[in-house]
């Protein structure tokens, strides 16, 4: 595997207090991207142990009693939760967002202008994380 | 401010040595004299001239980076604070030359050639790998925090080791090399206009490092080659001259498992290089010529 010099004495002097566009989009998309691996296991776990819904009889589904049902209901009545979703909602944007910036990238596209388009994502990203909070905060109170 | 070696015990214990064995002649005690005053001279001439910098409204102030392992009392790196007056166009290798000559004559740094030709001074200034000799100091912000270059091994106070960039760069086989000659013995070895346009930025490096110290990946991973060597492929591999045998060597050796693909495009190289070279771009069409060369669906 790779390895890396240890300076010693000296190892921390001289590290980056400045990084630039590149450098945060890079942490921020490996940050990102880890996220949603997170969350797509979490929500095959959870949702998978609430399948005996599938099994009850058509009266319980009809009520909305059905383990299913519930724990959905039981989340979505979480103020955490409905918080959380606004966070994915904004770390899944961001990730395709500046996912397709690397993919320009990549194909030696637009490189004079590759931190506008970082900072162009993180614009949108905001704006579409605020504009999605009524959404998904409604009725939590 | 000065950062001499405190040299009070060594020279105590040589004297006491030098009265047990032998009297002194008047003329050495004499020399001896003189040359303590010449001594205390200097020092008062250079405390001088450091409080009429300091007072000195036109002065800079510079906080650069001292370490020398080979000398007891500088083991441990700290920081030093020079007031230098400032002059028009003054660049930090300017004010770091003006430090070392009127106040510390210790101060090392490299440098030659003072128009960011050479290569050797590029260092860490105020958070950013920068060429001192090309950094004005009027578009810096004070006090200028002056470090030697990060990820690479300290020597002494900003002389980093350069062994191994050289490593990687010489790793690429930085030189032409064709088996594609023309006919007549004597003849040229002709370049297209647009083939030279194509190389010419690529052409540029100046083997400062800049590049290799602000690279991430570079400083995790002491194989990776780094972006100054894969330039320096880039440069032999995109010229037409050295005919496709060499030109799939040159793939190989770009491909290789710490060759092209540990770029993550961060762009901190293209960043930084004082000589406008588009590191990223540069990379970038590498792998894409790797990724061509190896897969063929038609
Ligand atoms: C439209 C949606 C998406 C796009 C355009 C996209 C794009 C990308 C790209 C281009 C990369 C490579 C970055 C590089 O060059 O280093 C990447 C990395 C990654 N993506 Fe995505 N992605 C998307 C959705 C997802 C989803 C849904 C997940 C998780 C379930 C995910 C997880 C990851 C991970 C873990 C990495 C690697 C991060 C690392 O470098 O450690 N991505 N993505
Ligand atoms: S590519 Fe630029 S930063 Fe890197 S060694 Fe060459 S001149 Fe210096
Ligand atoms: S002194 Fe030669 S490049 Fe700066």
């Amino acid at each position: 595997m790779s390895q890396s010099y240890n300076r010693g004495l000296i190892e921390d002097f001289s590290r980056w207090r400045e990084f630039s566009a590149g450098m945060w989009a890079w942490i921020f998309h490996k940050f990102t991207g880890w996220v949603l691996v997170g969350y797509l296991f979490t929500h095959i776990a959870v949702l998978s142990t609430a399948i005996p819904a599938a099994g009850q009889e058509a009266a319980v589904l009809q009520a909305g009693d059905d383990v299913y049902t519930q724990t959905i209901v039981t989340l979505e009545e979480l103020l955490l939760v409905r918080i959380l979703e606004v966070g994915l909602l904004a770390v899944a944007v961001f990730h395709i967002l500046n996912g397709t910036r690397l993919l320009l990238v990549d194909l030696g596209i637009g490189l004079e202008s590759q931190d506008k388009s970082f900072y162009a994502s993180l614009i949108l990203t905001g704006a579409i994380t605020v504009a999605s909070v009524p959404t998904f905060i409604a009725g939590a109170f | 401010m000065s950062t001499q070696v405190p040299e009070q015990p060594e020279e105590s214990t040589e004297s006491a040595a030098e009265t047990e064995t032998q009297i002194p002649s008047k003329g050495d005690a004499r020399r001896e004299e003189k040359r303590r005053r010449a001594a205390e001279r200097r020092a008062q001439k250079q405390a001088e001239e450091a409080e009429r910098a300091a007072a000195d409204e036109d002065t800079i102030e510079l906080k650069v980076f001292r370490y020398d392992p080979e000398v007891e009392g500088k083991q441990e790196p700290r920081f030093d604070t020079f007031h230098v007056p400032f002059t028009k166009g003054m660049t930090v290798l300017d004010a770091l030359m003006y430090a070392r000559d009127t106040y510390d004559s210790s101060l090392t740094f490299r440098h030659s050639c003072r128009q960011a030709i050479c290569g050797s001074d590029a260092m860490f200034v105020n958070g950013s790998q920068k060429l001192a000799c090309k950094t004005q100091i009027s578009e810096l912000q004070e006090p200028i925090r002056v470090e030697p270059l990060p990820h690479a091994e300290v020597t002494k106070d900003l002389v980093i080791e350069m062994e191994h960039f050289y490593e990687q760069m010489h790793a690429v086989e930085p030189y032409f090399q064709t088996n594609e000659l023309p006919d007549g013995e004597l003849e040229e070895q002709r370049q297209s206009r647009e083939n030279r346009e194509k190389i010419k930025m690529s052409t540029r490096c100046i083997w400062c490092s800049a590049c290799m110290s602000s690279c991430n990946i570079a400083a995790g991973d002491n194989e990776y080659l780094g972006p100054a060597a894969i330039n320096k492929a880039y440069r032999f591999a995109m010229d037409e001259r050295e005919g496709e045998d060499i030109k799939q060597k040159r793939l190989e050796i770009i491909e290789q498992e710490h060759g092209v693909w540990r770029c993550q495009t961060q762009f901190s190289c293209t960043e930084v290089c004082p000589k406008d070279i588009p590191l990223t771009e540069h990379i970038q069409e590498l792998k894409r010529e790797a990724v061509k060369n190896n897969l063929k669906f038609w």
